[in-house]
């Protein structure tokens, strides 16, 4: 009897890996299942704002579907993306060594418990991996900062408002005239397929990489947050209300705004040079966000609203 | 809205169609109405089309009447069949390509998605009288509630996302026609529309974003 007290003790105590991948599971059920608060609230505002019989219809579908996803435990949208991990480690964190199996083994986790779209195809043999995990996939891009823990976010993308995505390197003399048409023609080319109102975020830098690197930073941050450059921060809002005017509308089928918002992030460029970047989120932007220390204890940040 | 369409149920005022779908089922449909569906619902996408055409290779189920959903869905697999969890529909342009020879090759006379579709697409629509519509994209779990039963599944090869799944739907919607019979393409005038708003837009705000040195 004794013997088997102590296999089951054993069992409950978890190594640091399988804590951590525990966590990143939890976070990316809460992430698949609820929108993040910041998308919550653009979206009841901006549905107040629709006034046609269309626009109200179709919020309404939006907002029955978060209402079923939650009670039924199940992915607001069935396109749960290839997986993107946005980590901030701390150069103290304990654990960084087993941080890259933990974010594969939660991915794994996740595609079978939550369950999760299988995303992942297999470049050049195009066979779905059918688990999520291929050649860096789940994709992750690292950045090291001072302290002992970890700010992750994770970006759940489909590839309806993955599409739109582009950069392009334009001449200085362009200026930022070139950037916002750059911009707007994306949108309205590409826009309404990737399920309006749309999250858009807008890179500018040197080359097509910076730009394209800024623009996901930009999605990743707040709706209703602005560049703390007062220069930029006048683009956001002055681009917002342009596209808005456009009338794209709650799925693209018109209405009196297209977008919940415009974020603007920025490097300094090479004097010949403007990088511009577009990438968009859905109105089923989900990114997940968590802080973890060096204790493991963590606390996920973006969805404060939708954990009891 | 057009206000009479014939062999559609219409219940709590809501018009239902049914498969098999015939010509005349849709012909007084106009894009803008919105529309539900009962019966027999498959989905295809990129695959599929690329087999039926590229391959010359039909699926075990007639689609002639039928319906498709440009849908990947994601399903669990049970000890009594399979369940869907979340389905929602995807970009319907990546199928245009091939979508007006996949109308004439399958007879199919409905199909779903996201977003429009374009002008070769809207004249087969017209020639061989089927419709396109948009199931509002996203609201994957209220359709998935809307799928009664997974009937069978065909290339399941190509993974989940692009398998052909054989559903069995009961008032599948709201589905908003974007293409009717008559060819009319909805999201090809909102995007007239949307570039004459974007270039009024762009004419006010570009002398305000004039950032430079001198
Ligand atoms: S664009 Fe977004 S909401 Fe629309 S299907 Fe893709 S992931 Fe879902």
């Amino acid at each position: 009897m004794a013997h088997v007290k102590n296999e089951i003790t054993k069992s409950k105590l978890k190594t640091p890996k399988e804590q951590i991948t525990d966590i990143l599971s939890d976070l990316l059920k809460v992430t698949a299942i609820a929108l993040p608060d910041d998308v919550f609230e653009s979206l009841k505002k901006m549905q107040a704002c629709e006034d046609s019989e269309l626009s109200k219809e179709l919020y309404s579908c939006i907002f029955d579907n978060l209402d079923k996803a939650e009670k039924l435990k199940r992915p607001l949208c069935q396109d749960t993306g290839v997986l993107q991990f946005f980590i901030k480690a701390g150069v103290r964190f304990p654990y960084l060594a087993l941080l890259g199996d933990a974010i594969k083994d939660a991915t794994q986790n996740a595609t079978s418990s939550v369950p999760l779209r299988h995303n992942v195809v297999e470049s050049f043999d195009e066979r779905n991996t059918g688990n999520n995990i291929g050649t860096l996939a789940p994709w992750c891009e690292w950045e090291i900062i001072d302290g002992d823990g970890l700010e992750i976010d994770v970006y759940l993308a489909g590839g309806g408002c993955t599409l739109p995505g582009r950069s392009k390197v334009l001449m200085p003399l362009e200026g930022y005239e070139g950037v916002v048409k750059f911009v707007f023609d994306t949108i309205v080319e590409w826009g309404v397929n990737a399920c309006p109102p749309l999250v858009v975020g807008v890179g500018i830098g040197t080359c097509a990489t910076t730009a394209s690197i800024l623009s996901k930073k930009a999605i990743l941050r707040k709706i209703g947050s602005s560049n703390p450059n007062p220069k930029a921060a006048d683009m956001e809002r002055r681009m917002k209300i342009g596209l808005d005017n456009i009338g794209i509308g709650p799925l693209g089928l018109k209405g009196k705004q297209s977008v919940q918002c415009v974020n603007i992030e920025y490097a300094a460029h090479h004097p010949a040079t403007l990088g511009v970047g577009v990438t968009v989120g859905c109105w089923a932007t989900r990114r997940g966000s968590i802080n973890i220390k060096n204790d493991l204890s963590y606390e996920i940040t973006s969805h404060k609203n939708k954990i009891n | 809205m057009s206000d009479n369409i014939e062999n559609t149920r219409n219940i709590n005022d809501k018009k239902i169609l049914t498969t098999p779908i015939f010509p005349e089922d849709i012909a007084s449909l106009h894009i803008g109405d919105i529309i539900y569906l009962t019966g027999m619902l498959v989905t295809c996408r990129d695959d599929g089309h690329r087999r039926v055409i590229e391959s010359d290779c039909m699926p075990n189920f007639n689609l002639s009447g039928m319906s498709i959903l440009h849908a990947g869905p994601i399903i669990k697999a049970t000890p009594s069949g399979f369940e869907m969890i979340s389905i929602g529909p995807t970009t319907s342009r990546r199928m245009e390509m091939y979508e007006a020879e996949f109308i004439k090759r399958t007879g199919v006379k409905l199909i779903i998605g996201k977003g429009g579709m374009g002008a070769k697409t809207a004249t087969a629509c017209k020639q061989y009288k089927a419709l396109h519509c948009v199931f509002p994209g996203g609201c994957a779990v209220s359709a998935a509630t809307e799928v009664e039963e997974i009937v069978g599944v065909e290339w399941e090869d190509f993974g989940m996302p692009e398998a052909f799944w054989i559903m069995k739907v009961k008032e599948f919607g709201p589905l908003i026609v974007s293409i009717d019979t008559h060819g009319d393409n909805l999201f090809e005038r909102n995007k007239a529309e949307f570039n004459i708003k974007k270039e009024e837009a762009l004419k006010e705000l570009l002398p305000f974003v004039h950032y430079s040195h001198n």
